[in-house]
């Protein structure tokens, strides 16, 4: 390999430089294509919204627009009782129960509960309420005629106030589901930067084994 | 030959022919084959400080109750053996064998950007030495499970906060490690080495490369938003205002599949370098290997879902992801056919290269066959989060990936070091190797499926024969390794001169250099017909 080094030399040298030109070439376009994905992650979140609201997935706290009307001409099933267990949970400066536990309903029946929520700071402070089901698939059975979760709620400085929940469940909910756990977490919207804290302390605690 | 080392000086970029001795030689290291060392020196020490995370927790689950960790520590060791197994010891490990190999494979005399290539290693130093602070932070290291799940991420102590910038730099490393492997491939081949003539190794390589680019910075932007949700008031999985903690999930995958074939496909290479070479016939079915490899690739990117079949999914989208899961199970077929059919009617030996390729193939195709048991999507919702799982991606990571390593560093440390490795301890290694890893793992498909669940400190009595079991093979594997760490100690240090050619029947141009490899190779790139 080494037999003839003069004229392989130079040959190399030209060589080289055309290679280190299109190297840094294809450098550009690497680093390129590794830029746009980075930004193309932060794209999927829009994307995901976008794919979220035309399939109707995981619209938690949109107004269920056909409920009232749904409740007016469905049948009550009399013939079977489904448990409705109410939960809250209050993330930040507030307490959050309802005023019963659980309730036996009727499918089809139109049912009202209420729920308690102070808040517990001096300062009117903004919450959103997220719903959860369990089990999931009772979600699409479970239709809300009027709910505190369909929008953003706001209380004075140690305000006290009910909501009522309205609902009723499809009859069409399936046989096999005899329980439905409606669970309530409420969240602070303005001065989200409290309410995170709040929940690193909530981990903190649980990581030194004194959290609860 | 060895006349390449001294000859002219007189280039006008003549860093390559610096010979620095002493710390400069690697702390300045621009030389393909020392950085290729130092990433397999710096991948093993973590494979050791990852093994002694496992250890910890195998010692902790021994028997059931709490003996010597607290369940808090214990999440911390779950999620660090996780992040340094994966981003510090089998990612770097394919690497080192990337800087190593692929120039000497192709016929070129360095890597397309050597300085960018020391950049590239030492980030990640920096990196693992995050992560092991991140253990002494108020509220320890990160407890959120490798994968880094939202809400727990947004939520965790400064520990995550170290991890998430530790990922970060690892991240970074991966993207630089990647455009500089494809720019060699592509720019800087032999004169007559098409593409269809690169060796296999290559070929992996340069797919692997081409699946980092593109899933690393979406790792990158997904973490990013982790952390802008917990310092900067963003919202995006902070279900407090208004995000959502299952499109972390999304976002992690996208990049988390790729990256479980990032580790898997290198190997693949290795297999398909070593067999052919043990069993002395040429690779069966070089091209649809290469398709098979690519194919694996594609569809990576559109199977994240089945990771997350349990977080409420429309039925459509599980059929669609349960299939398309499925689908990969097409291609990876064909390869161990090829392998099988490369050794159908071979002259094989079984030196330890060759032990380690054929258990590679066996261990992993258990793990394949577990893989798609798992994309069974009514059968993933009761197995998911079990220890089927953990034992379905220790067979495919540890039985896989770390296996081919092995393989592949037995076959070419000759080359590297000029002496042959004493091949009775390399025997050794690889049956204790092999038969600890069967006493951990096989028994984890009975905890699972018996329904005992992962990531915790502390199980019902019911399960504690097996863990016991589970236990003494993770010590029984963990011991083994210090036999490699003796094999390739004694190899470094002496042994047998090996020849340019080392194997009877192996090819390719790493094998017409010298054995050690000289400090300057392919100065003159060499034709291939």
């Amino acid at each position: 390999m080494s037999g003839k080094p003069a004229i392989q030399d130079d040959r190399a040298a030209a060589d080289g430089g055309t290679t280190r030109a299109s190297n840094l070439r294809m450098f550009g376009k690497l680093v390129v294509v590794a830029c746009a994905m980075f930004g193309f992650g932060f794209l999927l979140v829009p994307l995901y919204e976008k794919i979220c609201e035309v399939t109707g997935i995981n619209s938690l706290t949109k107004a269920d627009r056909g409920a009232a009307e749904f409740a007016r001409n469905t049948q009550v099933d009399r013939t079977r009782k489904v448990t409705i267990e109410f939960d809250a949970n209050g993330r930040g400066a507030w307490q959050f129960r309802p005023e019963v536990n659980a309730l036996e309903v009727h499918p089809g029946e139109l049912v009202t509960v209420v729920y308690d929520l102070v808040n517990t700071r001096a300062v009117p402070t903004t919450g959103q309420a997220i719903p959860s089901y369990a089990p999931q698939q009772s979600a699409a059975y479970f239709r809300k005629v009027e709910c505190f979760c369909f929008e953003q709620q706001e209380l004075r400085g140690n305000e006290t106030r009910r909501f009522p929940v309205v609902f009723v469940v499809d009859p069409k909910l399936p046989k096999d589901v005899g329980t439905i756990t409606l669970s309530y977490t409420f969240f602070e919207v303005a001065g989200k930067a409290a309410a995170t804290q709040a929940g690193a302390q909530q981990a903190r605690g649980a990581s030194t084994g004194q959290g609860g | 030959m060895s006349a390449v080392l001294d000859h002219h000086g007189d280039h006008a970029h003549d860093h390559a022919h610096d010979h620095p001795s002493g710390w400069r030689r690697w702390l300045f290291a621009t030389n393909h084959k020392d950085i290729g060392t130092m990433y397999l020196w710096f991948s093993f020490t973590m494979l050791i400080v990852g093994g002694i995370n496992a250890l910890l927790l195998r010692t902790e689950l021994f028997q059931p109750g709490l003996q010597i960790l607290q369940p808090e520590f214990f999440n911390q060791l779950t999620t660090m053996h996780g992040l340094i197994m994966v981003f510090g010891a089998i990612m770097p490990a394919f690497v080192g064998f990337a800087n190593w190999q692929i120039p000497l494979m192709i016929g070129a005399s360095d890597m397309a950007f050597a300085r960018m290539n020391n950049f590239s290693f030492w980030l990640l130093p920096v990196a693992a030495a995050l992560l092991v602070v991140s253990y002494l932070v108020p509220g320890g290291a990160t407890a959120a499970g490798w994968t880094l799940y939202a809400p727990l991420s947004v939520q965790m102590g400064p520990g995550m906060d170290l991890a998430i910038f530790a990922v970060h730099i690892m991240g970074a490393s991966s993207i630089m490690g990647s455009i500089n492997i494809i720019t060699t491939i592509l720019n800087m081949r032999a004169p007559g080495m098409t593409m269809m003539k690169m060796p296999m190794f290559v070929w992996t390589w340069l797919i692997t490369a081409y699946l980092l680019i593109a899933v690393m910075p979406v790792l990158a932007g997904a973490i990013t938003m982790v952390l802008t949700d917990r310092h900067f008031g963003t919202s995006f999985f902070n279900a407090a205002g208004g995000g959502d903690p299952v499109m972390y999930q999304h976002i992690f995958w996208f990049f988390g599949h790729p990256e479980v074939y990032i580790m898997i496909l290198p190997a693949f290479g290795i297999a398909s370098e070593v067999i052919p070479t043990f069993a002395r016939k040429r690779l069966f079915g070089y091209s649809s290997m290469v398709y098979a490899t690519a194919s694996i690739a594609i569809l990576s990117f559109i199977v994240w879902a089945h990771h997350m079949f349990t977080t409420g999914m429309p039925v459509t989208g599980q059929l669609f992801f349960m299939y398309a899961t499925m689908l990969i199970a097409v291609p990876t077929g064909v390869k161990i056919f090829n392998w099988t059919a490369t050794m159908w009617r071979g002259s094989m030996t079984f030196e330890t290269p060759m032990l380690f390729a054929i258990g590679f193939i066996f261990v992993f195709t258990i793990g394949g066959f577990t893989g798609i048991v798992l994309a069974v999507a009514p059968l993933d919702i009761q197995l998911h989060d079990t220890y089927y799982v953990v034992a379905h991606f220790h067979y495919v990571l540890v039985a896989g990936s770390l296996f081919a390593l092995f393989a592949g560093t037995y076959y070419w440390i000759p080359k590297w070091t000029g002496h042959m490795y004493d091949e009775r301890l390399g025997k050794w290694h690889f049956w204790m190797s092999m038969i600890t890893f069967n006493i951990t793992f096989f028994p984890m498909h009975f905890l699972g499926l018996a329904g005992m669940p992962r990531r915790y400190a502390d199980y019902p009595m019911q399960f504690a024969d097996f863990n016991a079991v589970v236990t003494i093979g993770a010590f029984g594997f963990g011991l083994s390794q210090l036999i490699f760490l003796w094999a390739v100690v004694k190899c470094i240090r002496g042994g047998a001169k090996a020849t340019d050619k080392v194997w009877e029947s192996a090819h390719g141009l790493e094998w017409t250099v010298p054995s050690p490899a000289p400090f300057h190779t392919f100065e003159t790139p060499p034709v291939v017909k």
